[in-house]
């Protein structure tokens, strides 16, 4: 069983890199990383963190809407569009089992993904500590962000198979995949956010609003990265909202969502016919 | 003797619509097997459900024992879709590669890609591969494994009469291993006919399940004479044959086959107003055409 997941698991590696995706992917996270270290320098000296520590503030929010959307690009055609090219049926035939030919996939793609991150945040994170400085804390925060960032893509990265086992084309799983990633990533939290003010600081805000922010694995992502560092709470100014929870509870929320996701995905993919 | 394929009573509805009605069809070891039949008479279906890739709704498939879709069914189990595809991105190489990986053990790649005469486009991407080459990918795939049942469906769409030659020699190689081989076809030309039985599927009914010589028996389809007269003698050839003038100096004439040679040596006896013969046993297509729009059970049901 493991040497056919690696065998797909390999496949579809050299696929991205073949399709320069894995070498796109890398570059707009360098980018958007090293452009937000520069524009959010500013406020350093007035908080009294060093430059690193406000790089992983930011970068928190750039990965946020930049890991699922990168994750989603990469899993939306992934079954439906082998579907649309004809291949499903004859790899179906082989001896891999669904689930094998799922988790092989998912293995190369949280891999890329995990490349991407490491390198892009990685590169904006050493230019912020060498212009301006960096401590053990700041150091461990830039770790655990690239870390939960990798988890938060596969996240999405399974929730786009569940997607792409349900469409009945690689375009309609396209725009599937475009409505889930403004759902979780926008929607949801303008949602929250209207509730909170509707309700004024009642009941829903201190007790349910919490709970309610942290299933969704894009906040709980956020969640972790600014309860984890005392430092990235104070420059975000987020920590309100983190400190009503348990520590434990973000943590869970995102590394039980691609658990759930794959789950998903497994059923969604067995119920299909090529 | 045990047989490779078995199918019983197998039956598959599309919502209330009947797609296949009651097939039973067996294919042995070393056995080819023609499975013909017009665009959705449920060829491809059948296939389906022999790979596991659609449930049935009545009946039974065993694949040397083992249900479809069952791990030891996949194994046994080739098969070339119609116009085969693959990733474009990867390369004839890299594409076997993976399939081989996932049935385990050892396998000459590129002994595999001469063999179909891609040896030198192996590593190429096969988005750059012509359609033909597609379809010799696809037949190096099936012999991957040593399977012990290869389904081919339409094998022959796409490839220039060379390669039809090519094929044929890998089927037979594929039957001479002791694979059952089930080509489904919606024509019966060549590749066809060079099997050795013939299941024909009309409207997912089975109406016939033979050897070639035996279907055209019973079919009694005639044999076509064509005779080219001397100048001038067409007619008097037309009138005592009983054929017909086809042109100013050919006749036809149409005669089953157990009259042929009755036919031949009245025609010889005719002397030198006969310059030649042409003799044209039933078509495959005639043949074909025989069973697939025969009425059946229509009226019935």
């Amino acid at each position: 069983m493991i040497a056919r997941v690696f065998a797909i698991a390999r496949a579809e590696m050299l696929i991205l890199r073949r399709n320069w995706w894995l070498v796109m992917a890398t570059g707009i996270m360098v980018l958007f990383a090293l452009a937000l270290t520069f524009a959010g320098s500013a406020p350093s000296g007035a908080l009294g963190v060093d430059m690193l520590t406000v790089s992983v503030s930011s970068m928190t929010t750039l990965a946020v809407y930049l890991a699922p959307l990168l994750a989603l690009m990469m899993s939306f055609d992934t079954i439906a569009g082998e579907r649309d090219r004809g291949t499903l049926a004859l790899l179906l035939t082989y001896p891999a089992g669904r689930g094998e030919i799922l988790l092989g996939k998912l293995a190369a793609h949280v891999a890329a993904l995990g490349i991407a991150t490491t390198i892009g945040l990685g590169t904006a994170g050493v230019v912020a500590a060498l212009s301006g400085g960096a401590g053990v804390e700041s150091v461990t925060a830039l770790a655990r962000l690239i870390v939960t960032a990798t988890v938060l893509g596969a996240v999405f990265l399974v929730l786009g198979y569940v997607l792409s086992a349900l469409a009945k084309s690689p375009a309609a799983a396209a725009g599937l995949a475009a409505g889930l990633w403004l759902v979780f990533v926008v929607l949801f939290d303008l949602g929250l956010l209207g509730a909170v003010v509707m309700d004024d600081g009642g009941v829903f805000t201190r007790v349910v609003f919490p709970w309610v922010m942290v299933a969704n694995p894009a906040d709980a992502f956020r969640v972790w990265n600014i309860a984890a560092s005392d430092g990235v709470a104070m420059v975000s100014g987020l920590g309100g909202a983190a400190q009503m929870l348990p520590y434990w509870a973000a943590p869970v929320s995102l590394l039980l969502w691609p658990v759930l996701g794959f789950g998903m995905a497994r059923v969604a993919f067995a119920r299909l016919e090529p | 003797m045990d047989k490779t394929l078995i199918i019983r009573a197998a039956s598959k509805f599309r919502g209330k619509v009947r797609v296949l009605n009651d097939i039973d069809l067996c294919v042995a070891p070393g056995e080819r097997v023609a499975l013909l039949g017009h665009n959705g008479a449920g060829k491809s279906t059948l296939m389906k459900m022999i790979l596991g890739l659609t449930p049935l709704s009545g009946g039974e498939i065993t694949i040397d024992a083992a249900a479809p879709g069952s791990g030891a069914a996949r194994r046994d189990t080739a098969f070339l879709p119609e116009s085969v595809n693959f990733h474009p991105t990867l390369t004839g190489r890299e594409q076997l590669t993976l399939f081989a990986r996932l049935i385990g053990g050892r396998a000459d790649i590129e002994g595999l890609l001469d063999r179909v005469g891609l040896g030198e486009a192996m590593d190429n991407r096969i988005s750059t591969y012509s359609k033909g080459m597609r379809q010799r990918l696809g037949l190096a795939q099936v012999l991957l494994g040593r399977p012990k049942l290869a389904l081919l469906d339409e094998p022959t769409s796409g490839l220039d009469p060379l390669s039809r030659q090519d094929l044929y020699a890998i089927i037979d190689e594929l039957a001479a291993q002791g694979t059952a081989v089930l080509i489904a076809s919606h024509a019966l030309t060549e590749v066809e006919a060079q099997t050795d039985r013939i299941a024909i599927l009309r409207k997912g009914v089975k109406v016939a399940d033979d050897t070639l010589p035996n279907l055209s028996r019973i079919a009694g389809l005639p044999t076509r004479l064509r005779i080219l007269a001397r100048d001038g003698q067409a007619g008097r050839i037309a009138d005592e044959t009983g054929g017909t003038r086809i042109n100013g100096a050919s006749v036809e004439l149409y005669c089953d086959a157990s009259e042929k040679m009755q036919e031949l040596r009245r025609i010889a006896a005719m002397g030198d107003t006969v310059v030649d013969i042409e003799m044209t046993p039933p078509r495959l297509e005639d043949l074909y055409r025989y069973y697939a729009a025969k009425e059946f059970g229509e009226g019935q049901a």
